[in-house]
């Protein structure tokens, strides 16, 4: 059948933001784009929110001694720092936000399998966010945001709705990871078999499991947290024979994993993103795929590598060590397939794909510092330096937020039918990079040498380095706001994005940008091309985006 | 290729399913995908149970005794019964009896009231002799009902911690009615040698360390447990409004058959709770 024809057809149906309007119409929207929408403004919001938090704190160190806040404020502000980043931004940024968007549209389905519950999933959020905002208020929480027990069980900050807000977001990401999974698994296409899906879609589903799996765990242990601090359950208290290391534990039997909740979206938009700029089939396709699955299934099997020096027995520390390194296998096969990829390929270097090469960079400094940290005798050194807070923020911020915004950059035309500046973003994207690695590469340094992690003062010989990081930070921050300010820009004054902006074989490039609301013009065939081949895509459409060759005769 | 249609015909298929059975097949993943997730919530606790009994084999050899088996038991023939009663109304639903379904799902919605209350009767009953969670652990009695005088701690302190100060109450003997006996009568004689035999009994004598721990894990459990079974009673509830309504039938059962499911696995986790909390050897 003729490929074009979703684009030539799709222009009478309203797009899915036309089709109704008002306060209303998005407030009980059971629509998944819109809710994709609605995540991602609440998520960017938090996003600014965190950050500032995170330039309060690069204020601070910019000179040894009390500059703008006290020792205590330090504490609270480094807590609500690390709480909205992990709760509010990166852990629902891909899946619920961007994945919300793009994952029915990739399988061709009209929404996700349970729409309403995707709704109550964006206000269990909502709720839980507001709830961690309003700790703020009632004089913040200094426990950091692991919320170690026993101090998060003695400390008089406001424990209490920070934990409950977690609580509920906890559930959120629960349910969109219900969601997920059962939509990939009953909507797929005719046609699309498990090894004909999109590798973003492989890896959200993995994601799903872990948040499915996971996160629960979380849950019960802020439950337990919450009752504690409530009525004094007990279990956690050592004074009654409870045990807080059990808290530990828990904590990092969820925790842990979600590093991969955030890290596996990014690498599914990887796979995307290499082979789209590329304009190459993805190299390795099924290694890609299953080492998303191994990826999830090895996160559940190493949490006491966060325990090292917490009195677990040596034998436990050995084991965990042993199997944390085994993760460099799968996260290897990864990068080295997107290396082979981009091996003698006609690579386009749109902006996105300047976010998916710093992406390859910056994670494999994140991940290859997890090496040193995941053994055993360099640990007890390491831990709690800013060795890994540099390690951890080139992780979840040098590779899934970087990733985040690669996607937004690729599916941003797609969400709002806007084309963005593009040389403004290239051009912020690299100072992105350099700025980011000013930040943490001198944090390595500090690390190394001594420099423990949340502390409000310091040896004045570690001035330098701090004040290298604080100035990197605050680019940082100027220059990712100017970027969101880019996106929000060309909703104003931005051009009409084609059907196909890029030249992506997935199913969202084959509706128009922005889809109409049940993604595709019901009734219609819907074109399912050969995933990740280039060859009959041509740059010559009305529209100004790809095309499939007419005369090529390609059977989609 | 497939085809894109959007369906607008039948009342009780959402508008992106292809049709019933595919929404079945649907809503039957979730709810499979949910239990995976329940399980995975209680785990945690369960794990907690694992370390404590390893840790103090002793507090649960002695406190499970404070517990009655025959509530547990009868709760747990009330569930396995509720659960008979809930697989039923999916079979009434799937052969269209709608007077068998709405009975089925009350029975259901009744059994989970009586275990309730079943449950409510032993956790007054541990409020009211101390046998409880955390700081407030002050229990009056031994599991054999020998009078325990545990010190009152000053306001802010913890009451638990003051088992150093507890005491083994030592009761003139009484006869049966409650009368005081005569000192020195041989009626007194033979009680007292009746109470220094019960005595030696370990369940005579005062807890051992940290017995509030067993009841943390006890309550906990037991509560959230608890808060399901709340949970599936307002599921069932809506479930018989609607059966009312003349819902569901032989082409339209997946909220009965899901909820079911749901139904089984809160049973099923009391079928590890009341051997691992009551039948302690």
């Amino acid at each position: 059948m003729s490929s074009e024809a979703a684009t030539a057809d799709s222009v009478q149906e309203p797009s899915y933001i036309d089709v109704k309007s008002g306060f209303w119409s998005w407030f009980v929207t059971i629509d998944h784009k819109r809710i994709g929408v609605m995540y991602l403004i609440a998520i960017l919001t938090a996003f600014l929110l965190g950050g500032f938090f995170a330039l309060m704190i690069r204020a601070e160190l910019l000179l040894p001694g009390s500059q703008l806040v006290t020792a205590a404020t330090f504490n609270k502000l480094f807590t609500v720092h690390g709480a909205i980043m992990v709760f509010l931004v990166i852990i629902p940024g891909i899946p619920a936000a961007l994945g919300n968007f793009v994952v029915p549209i990739l399988l061709g389905a009209p929404d996700v399998a349970f729409p309403r519950l995707n709704l109550a999933s964006y206000y269990l959020y909502l709720s839980g966010a507001l709830l961690l905002i309003l700790s703020l208020f009632l004089g913040g929480v200094d426990t950091g945001w692991t919320f170690y027990t026993p101090y998060s069980t003695t400390t008089d900050t406001a424990v209490v709705p920070a934990v409950a807000g977690a609580f509920l977001l906890g559930f959120s990401s629960i349910f969109t990871g219900l969601n997920m999974i059962v939509t990939i698994h009953k909507f797929k296409p005719k046609g699309m078999g498990w090894f004909k899906m999109p590798l973003s879609l492989w890896g959200i589903y993995a994601t799903s499991v872990i948040q499915v799996l996971a996160t629960p765990v979380l849950g019960l242990t802020l439950l337990l947290l919450f009752v504690e601090r409530i009525v004094g359950i007990g279990i956690f208290d050592p004074a009654l024979g409870g045990d807080p290391v059990l808290f530990q534990h828990f904590f990092w039997f969820y925790s842990h994993p979600a590093v991969y909740i955030m890290i596996l979206p990014a690498m599914a938009v990887m796979s995307e993103l290499i082979t789209v700029f590329a304009k190459k089939h993805i190299f390795g396709y099924s290694f890609i795929a299953y080492s998303s699955i191994g990826l999830a299934l090895l996160s559940f099997l190493v949490w006491g590598h966060h325990m090292f020096v917490s009195g677990q027995s040596t034998l436990a520390n050995m084991v965990f060590s042993a199997l944390t390194f085994s993760v460099a296998i799968p996260s290897a096969i990864k990068v080295f397939n997107w290396i082979a990829t981009l091996y003698k390929a006609d690579i386009h270097l749109d902006s996105p794909m300047i976010w998916a090469l710093m992406f390859i960079l910056l994670f494999a400094i994140g991940g290859l510092t997890g090496i040193f940290l995941g053994t055993l005798n360099v640990d007890v050194h390491l831990h709690d330096t800013y060795f890994v807070v540099s390690h951890f923020h080139y992780v979840m911020m040098g590779s899934a937020l970087i990733a985040f915004f690669g996607a937004l950059h690729y599916w941003w035309p797609k969400m709002t039918g806007k084309m963005y500046a593009e040389k403004p973003a290239i051009i912020m994207s690299l100072m992105v990079f350099f700025s980011f690695n000013l930040t943490f590469m001198p944090q390595f340094v500090m690390g190394s040498r001594g420099m423990p992690r949340r502390y409000f003062d310091y040896d004045p010989r570690f001035e330098l380095m701090h004040q290298l990081s604080s100035l990197g930070a605050f680019i940082l921050g100027v220059t990712l706001f100017c970027i969101i300010l880019n996106l929000l820009i060309s909703l104003k004054t931005g051009k009409k994005a084609p059907a196909n902006p890029w030249g992506g074989t997935t199913l969202e490039w084959q509706t128009s940008s922005p889809p109409p609301l049940y993604n595709f013009p019901v009734g219609q065939p819907i074109p399912l091309p050969e995933l990740y081949e280039y060859d009959g895509l041509s740059k010559d459409a009305e529209d100004g985006g790809w095309q499939y060759k007419k005369d090529a005769g390609n059977e989609a | 290729m497939s085809h894109h249609t959007i369906n607008g015909h039948d009342a009780h298929v959402a508008h992106h399913f292809d049709g019933p059975q595919h929404q079945f097949d649907s809503g039957k993943l979730g709810m499979w995908t949910f239990l995976a997730q329940e399980i995975l919530f209680f785990s945690a606790l369960f794990v907690a149970y694992i370390v404590f009994r390893y840790n103090h084999p002793e507090v649960f050899a002695y406190a499970h005794k404070y517990l009655d088996v025959k509530y547990g038991a009868i709760n747990t023939a009330v569930l396995i019964f509720s659960s008979l009663s809930a697989a039923w109304a999916v079979r009434a639903a799937q052969k269209n009896q709608q007077k068998l379904l709405i009975a089925c799902l009350l029975t259901t919605i009744l059994c989970a009231f009586a275990f309730l209350g079943i449950k409510y009767v032993e956790y007054k009953h541990k409020f009211h002799i101390g046998t409880v969670y955390g700081c407030n652990f002050a229990p009056s009695e031994t599991p054999n009902g020998t009078k325990i005088d545990w010190p009152e701690a000053p306001k802010g302190q913890c009451r638990a911690l003051k088992a150093s100060e507890a005491k083994i109450v030592v009761e003139p003997p009484k006869a049966a009615d409650g009368t005081p006996l005569e000192p020195g009568s041989p009626e007194a004689l033979k009680a007292i040698a009746e109470a220094d035999k019960n005595s030696t009994s370990r369940y005579s004598q005062l807890p051992p360390p940290n017995t509030s721990m067993f009841f943390s894990i006890y309550f906990a459990m037991t509560g959230l447990h608890g808060i399901h079974v709340l949970a599936g009673i307002a599921v069932f509830i809506w479930l018989l409004v609607r059966a009312i309504k003349g819902h569901f039938s032989e082409a339209y059962f997946g909220p009965i058959d899901f909820a079911a499911l749901y139904w089984h696995i809160v049973d099923l986790i009391w079928i590890y709770l009341f051997p691992l909390l009551y039948l302690i050897h």
